[in-house]
């Protein structure tokens, strides 16, 4: 049974893609800066405080969340992380964006050209429905669809 | 041209529109479009310089080091200029191996290069690296009510709180952007309605408690709110002289980095609260009691990081926020005193000073106090502790230090000052 959300587009898109879940703020330094270090070819998630994410492949993922967290470096290494091509497909926030994922996305989007679909203010409802694995349908306006 | 929701003026749409240049226009973009995601109506002028975290040559981040490149190409700089974070690395006064070198110049590799890329786009000169840019020794002074486009925490909620300037806490890049166009989004903190109290913090303490403590025990409890703090005035009085203001910097960046937030009122203390005094308050606030049982409590709470936690600390950092001269002095005269008393003439853990580079060339110019200081061993730098610590090889070192901002962000140990003292001069 598919279930939809509406959310808020902060930088729309149409896409589907395979869902990547953590119930917690994802720290993006921490997540991503081992494998922008060693210019990997996937991003595989370096937290180990994200259990839920640590050692997941990320690259072309859609990734659910509440936010981010941690160091003000953050938005710039997401926005390096899109640089290298290896970055998320989409990120999909159950609460408002907060600033370092929104100078990131936004920073990738202007500067470089490559957009990570990015919609916010999807609900607690959306985080617990969403599962690891799941095919997300997301849609211009932002309306995300689990499949 | 993408459509904006914002109310842009002939201007800015002009420049949105590439009449001024490609460069000026992604900069434009980036600031509108991040100012939309945060509901601000409009783009307000800022009324001072601004003030970068991004001190760091990191090499992995890329994407930095080509947009000070395309914006010098552009011939753009911010309209006044700016300040910016402490550098990572002094190694005449913070000792390194050759490993320890060698991983910093992997990780710091740009540094210079940098360094150099931001004198092009503003950079004040080469000693405006500190994250105390307000002091008056620095002179990046915000006056009250002035629009700012800042992003360090410690040094937002400073300007925000202790001033009354208006600044929201911006990412990096963000702030540089700001600067070039001169302007920032009017949302969050510039607004009146932003700068209401949504928590009540009741002091019920026996005595002044350690600001960095306080400020901790605060951070954890609002996370992201406006705490509006009464009973300090009771400690502290109502003159907003220097030992007040260094307090509440302490206090500030303890808040700011064990929570998010960006502004406090400080009843009777801080300029906002002393003219509008409850009226700050939303009407449905949270109420948060401080006593001494609930400090006891959050100091116990914290994490030791260390492999050996009974191991003896090698390092001691004091002054993440950076000191200020009157506590360069007050640090200088207590640790060459404790010495005295226990009959030792140097302190027996490494211990490290930081403040900005204008307030240690002060300290230094006094120099009966200067000698007091380096006879005791102890030593006074410009670094940033914490981008010290990002070495995986220094964060494995038992580390002390007297700041909860460099306890929060890394494995180093936070001592109150008296037992830091203690330690130092064992």
């Amino acid at each position: 049974m598919t279930k939809t959300f509406k959310g808020r587009p902060v930088l729309k898109g149409n896409i589907e893609g395979q869902a990547v879940v953590s119930r917690e703020g994802m720290n993006i330094l921490a997540t991503f800066q081992k494998s922008a270090l060693k210019k990997a070819k996937t991003v595989i998630a370096a937290d180990q405080n994200n259990k839920d994410l640590y050692g997941k492949n990320l690259t072309g993922k859609i990734i659910c969340l509440p936010k981010t967290i941690g160091s003000t470096t953050g938005g710039m290494v997401l926005e390096t992380i899109a640089k290298l091509g290896i970055g998320p497909k989409a990120l999909l926030f159950s609460e408002h964006i907060d600033s370092l994922a929104a100078a990131g996305v936004i920073l990738a989007d202007v500067w470089l050209d490559e957009r990570i679909v990015t919609i916010d203010q999807l609900g607690d409802e959306f985080l617990q429905a969403v599962e690891d694995g799941q095919t997300i349908e997301i849609k211009e306006d932002g309306t995300v669809i689990l499949k | 041209m993408r459509e904006y929701k914002m109310e842009l003026t002939a201007e800015e749409l002009d420049i949105l529109k590439g009449k001024h240049g490609e460069t000026l226009r992604k900069a434009m973009e980036s600031v509108v479009l991040y100012g939309e995601t945060f509901g601000a109506k409009r783009l307000v002028p800022i009324d001072g310089p601004v003030h970068l975290v991004t001190s760091f040559g990191i090499p992995l981040l890329t994407p930095v080091f080509d947009k000070m490149d395309q914006l010098i190409e552009a011939n753009l700089r911010t309209e006044k200029p700016f300040t910016v974070d402490p550098r990572p690395l002094d190694y005449e006064n913070v000792k390194c191996n050759i490993l320890e070198k060698l991983v910093f110049k992997i990780m710091y590799g740009k540094q210079e290069e940098y360094e150099k890329q931001l004198k092009k786009v503003g950079l004040k000169d080469s000693k405006a690296f500190t994250c105390t840019c307000y002091l008056d020794e620095v002179g990046n002074i915000p006056k009250k009510g002035d629009i700012l486009a800042w992003a360090e925490s410690s040094a937002v909620v400073y300007a925000n709180s202790v001033i009354g300037a208006r600044t929201n806490r911006n990412s990096g890049i963000i702030e540089l952007l700001s600067g070039i166009i001169g302007k920032t989004p009017e949302f969050g903190f510039i607004e009146d309605e932003g700068r209401k109290a949504t928590w009540l913090i009741q002091l019920r303490v026996s005595k002044l408690p350690n600001p960095q403590l306080l400020g901790s025990a605060i951070g954890m409890k609002v996370v992201e709110d406006v705490p509006y703090i009464i009973g300090l005035d009771e400690f502290l009085g109502s003159k907003l002289n220097d030992e007040v203001k260094d307090y509440l910097k302490d206090m500030g960046a303890a808040c700011a980095s064990n929570g998010a937030v960006g502004l406090f009122h400080a009843e009777n203390i801080t300029p906002e609260a002393k003219e509008e005094g409850r009226k700050l308050l939303v009407e449905d606030y949270k109420t948060y009691i401080i006593d001494d049982e609930e400090l006891d409590r959050i100091m116990d709470s914290y994490p030791i990081m260390w492999k050996d936690k009974d191991a003896r600390p090698k390092l001691c950092f004091i002054g993440c926020p950076h000191l200020s001269l009157s506590q360069i002095y007050k640090w200088t005269n207590d640790i060459a005193e404790s010495l005295k008393a226990k009959g030792k003439r140097k302190v027996s853990i490494p211990t490290i000073l930081t403040a900005a580079p204008d307030v240690v060339d002060e300290f230094k110019n006094d120099k009966k106090a200067y000698c007091m200081l380096t006879s005791t061993g102890a030593k006074l730098t410009s670094i940033c502790p914490l981008m010290y610590m990002n070495n995986p090889l220094c964060a494995k070192k038992p580390i002390i230090t007297n700041s909860n901002k460099l306890r929060t962000y890394t494995t180093a140990r936070f001592y109150l000052d008296e037992d830091i003292l203690d330690q130092i001069t064992q």
